[in-house]
């Protein structure tokens, strides 16, 4: 018998799997479709490590207790959906500007407002990036199948980890309700980024937001040996509000930086048959698998076509995208929205006038078939 | 192997899902196989039309989803009417005697079995009747045994029910078996 | 210890408009920390937006200055990390029942171990004046320039109805009961409310012609009257101060520490 431990389940207790995998120690949610399966496993498994699991009064307040709970050294977690998401917002730039590791989970459903519940979208895309206000930059992570959503949600926590900031991790409703064949990696096999804790003796003064050379910022537990201040008003290095224009000037270009700058660090991506590819479809989520499975039955027939999966969404790998691309004569972008990532596509390649979007909007994952017909409606041969 | 697509369809309380979990589950952990399980939702949880979708291969299955089942399974008059006219030519059409009058004529093998009215005669409990179909489906299928179904049952049912599960899916096999002929 | 050894001089001079009361609040709740010797380390304060969330800053504890209205969820979540702190969550009228009134009363069902303290100048300071839900019907803010016609919560009322543990109220001007209840609901294992009226001479004051810091805080003496006094009962416009209630249920992360030994055993 194999020793490694296989499991049949939704892509949702994958997610669940590899958070405990990574070290989850806290998770605060709300129930909504169609995440609403990762409390409910949370609410059972959690408190068999001795970690903590708490249903709030709204997303607002899932977000909020996350975040308190990181400050105590937590590794923590909150899982929504569109209607939910909207409103932690606010509290997710909260987090950006504090620098305070967390994980969001959003299960996307079909939006705007309530949406369509149970049913697949990819509509969030542009939200996860911009939607807190004001300038600032963030990791927004995606996976087609359980096994990779294992392993990018163990790396969004190594990320928020590495980074001190909120990663979204951004799946959709076919992923998180498809069951399927999980391997669990054995314990060691995944890196695991832990929490990175100051030198700083107890009695000298510990600067919260004084960067080390490398950029990083370690921690110190709230409840531990160094009191200071958190704030979501831009801040010294104390954590103590400021509205020096240098302070304000120098946080701000910190925040950004510290992801921008790591853009290749934080690029997840997979590949299919590029190398000689002249049509590159660029997906990703569920819509990928759909792409995938057109891209392997034109393979058998010989042509010349492949498949670049985003897994890393935001800070958006542009240069992966036109390296990856460059040789392509055509360009799809298979989605389930009305051109998100295709923006990005288009403005990341040489020539945008190549790149085509193939999508569908209306509730259902994109079929092979959706994806031929629109291949031959751009290729001029009609349906 | 030739890719296998089901799809098993009813009414909410039936337990057509649990059945396509079980199947699914077992061909990933017992029979070494890929698979993927889906299913439709709806707000309601119990009642209405119900469908799940399964598909066994032995190798990666990208696109999740079954728009023409090889096998398909009809619990209700309404699943009958709504999806028969998908069945991919040559395969399995299930249906239940006792819920569903067939009329159309479909390019697939059309099993129409007892499975409800056996359940009741030898059993004479409703609750372990998608059991019975899924002996019926392994009968045709012939890819996942019926001990690996056995085996999944044991992990996620009381010591006590397991008995009654096994004579109901050694009903459906048998049943499965004779009009196989 | 000294007052000072309890601030972060570094950042004072503070910022609250002279005359305010939320530095007399400052003051008895350095005093009740004191006389409990609570250990700084053991102390997390957490607070939201607003004139009154600005006491978290001068405090030489763990301190969070957080969202508007979202003090408390913060909390909870460190709380419900390490049980053993002292989480103490100063709030604002508008801060702690407006915008953070589904937060309050949440936290008050659970009977989560933290101390709720509100701040209550009945107005809207930092923004300038506005009537905020406790400023009550016939007042005038600078949204209410025809008289407020909203009627106002009774903080008290509200903290016993949804479950709170232990309530009470003072007011800047009764500083040694402030303190006292301070220390009562610091003390309190469970979910702690502490309502203290205090003034904002600059919009509240000076909207509805109650004059003066001092003549504020002469008014809070003349309104006020000790819980289940006689005077209350001539007089029903009077405000009562003291403990209203003060029982025992059980605690939210205790209850928890036995959810994880289920699960533990279950596992």
């Amino acid at each position: 018998m194999n020793e490694k431990i296989i499991k049949f389940v939704q892509g949702n207790e994958a997610c669940v799997e590899a958070a405990i995998y990574a070290g989850l120690g806290f998770f605060a949610g709300y129930p909504i479709t169609p995440s609403t399966e990762i409390a409910e496993l949370l609410s059972v498994r959690l408190p068999q490590t001795g970690g903590k699991f708490l249903q709030m009064e709204d997303e607002i307040a899932s977000i909020c207790a996350i975040i308190g709970a990181s400050l105590t050294g937590n590794k923590v977690m909150t899982a929504t959906s569109g209607p939910g998401f909207s409103l932690m917002q606010e509290a997710l730039g909260y987090a950006v500007m504090a620098e305070i590791p967390c994980v969001i989970v959003n299960v996307q459903r079909g939006g705007p407002s309530t949406g369509n519940p149970t049913h697949v979208s990819q509509g969030d895309i542009n939200q996860a990036r911009w939607g807190t206000h004001g300038d600032h930059s963030i990791i927004v992570l995606t996976a087609s199948n359980h096994q990779d959503v294992f392993s990018i949600t163990v790396d969004a926590f190594n990320m928020a980890e590495m980074y001190r900031t909120p990663v979204i991790l951004l799946f959709d409703e076919v992923v998180a309700h498809l069951r399927e064949g999980l391997t669990i990696p054995e314990k060691g096999a995944l890196d695991i980024v832990d929490r990175l804790k100051t030198s700083v003796k107890r009695g000298v003064d510990f600067h919260p937001y004084l960067p080390r050379e490398d950029g990083r910022l370690p921690m110190s537990d709230f409840g531990g040996i160094h009191r200071y201040n958190v704030t979501g008003l831009f801040h010294d290095m104390w954590g103590f509000p400021s509205s020096d224009p240098k302070v304000v000037h120098g946080l701000l270009r910190h925040l950004v930086d510290k992801i921008e700058n790591n853009v290749y660090d934080i690029s997840r991506y997979k590949e299919y048959f590029l190398e000689d590819a002249r049509t590159i479809f660029v997906s990703y989520g569920s819509s990928a698998r759909s792409a995938l499975h057109v891209v392997k039955n034109r393979r058998a027939r010989g042509e010349r076509i492949g498949l670049l999966e985003l897994q890393t969404l935001w800070p958006f790998p542009a240069g992966i995208v036109r390296e990856k691309c460059s040789e392509a004569q055509c360009i799809i972008v298979v989605e389930m929205n009305m051109g998100q990532v295709l923006q990005q596509v288009k403005t990341a390649v040489d020539n945008p006038d190549k790149v085509f979007l193939a999508n569908r909007i209306d509730g259902e994952l994109i079929t092979p078939t959706d994806i031929r017909n629109i291949m031959r409606l751009i290729q001029g041969r009609g349906v | 192997m030739e890719r296998i697509r089901m799809v098993f369809s009813g009414s909410g309380g039936q337990g057509v899902i649990t059945a396509a979990v079980i199947i699914a589950e077992a061909a990933v952990l017992y029979e070494n196989l890929v698979a993927v399980q889906s299913q439709s939702y709806g707000a309601q949880a119990r009642g209405g039309a119900t469908k799940a979708d399964i598909i066994i291969s032995d190798s990666e299955i990208n696109f999740p989803k079954v728009n023409n089942p090889n096998l398909l399974v009809c619990l209700t008059q309404e699943a009958y009417t709504q999806f028969s006219p998908t069945i991919r030519p040559g395969g399995f059409l299930v249906t239940d005697t006792y819920y569903v009058k067939t009329h159309n004529k479909v390019a697939a093998r059309q099993r129409e079995l007892p499975m409800y009215q056996s359940v009741m005669d030898n059993i004479g409990k409703p609750v372990v009747y998608n059991i019975c179909m899924l002996g019926a489906v392994i009968s045709m299928i012939d890819i996942v045994r019926p001990e690996s179904i056995m085996k999944v049952l044991e992990s996620r049912i009381p010591a006590n029910l397991v008995d009654i599960n096994k004579k109901a899916l050694e009903l459906g096999l048998k049943l499965g078996e004779q009009y196989n002929k | 210890m000294a007052i000072k050894d309890y601030i972060r001089e570094r950042f004072f001079p503070q910022m609250w408009c002279p005359g305010c009361g939320h530095g007399i609040i400052l003051n008895g709740l350095i005093k009740a920390v004191e006389e409990l010797g609570l250990n700084k380390n053991d102390i997390v304060m957490v607070s939201g937006i607003g004139c009154s969330a600005r006491i978290s800053g001068y405090l030489d504890f763990h301190t969070m200055h957080t969202l508007h209205g979202r003090a408390l969820a913060f909390a909870t979540g460190i709380k419900m990390s390490r049980p053993e702190l002292n989480v103490l969550v100063p709030m604002g009228d508008g801060d702690a029942l407006a915008i953070g009134g589904n937060h309050f009363i949440h936290a008050a069902r659970r009977n989560i171990d933290m101390t709720a303290i509100v701040m209550n100048n009945r107005v809207y300071g930092m923004t300038g004046g506005q009537y905020s839900p406790l400023s009550g019907y016939g007042t005038l803010a600078t949204t209410a320039p025809y008289t407020n016609i909203d009627h106002p919560f009774d903080v008290v009322d509200l903290a016993v109805a949804v479950g709170a543990t232990f309530v009470a109220r003072s007011t800047t001007y009764h500083i040694r009961q402030l303190t006292d209840l301070i220390k009562k609901a610091i003390t309190h294992k469970g979910f702690s409310v502490v309502e203290i009226l205090s003034q904002c001479p600059t919009y509240y004051g000076r909207k509805n012609k109650e004059g003066n810091a001092y003549e504020m805080m002469e008014l809070m003496k003349q309104t006020t009257t000790p819980v289940g006094s006689e005077a209350k009962k001539q007089n029903h416009d009077l405000i009562e101060t003291g403990v209203f209630v003060e029982t025992d249920k059980p605690e939210y992360c205790t209850e928890y520490d036995k959810i994880i030994e289920r699960a533990k055993k279950d596992n």
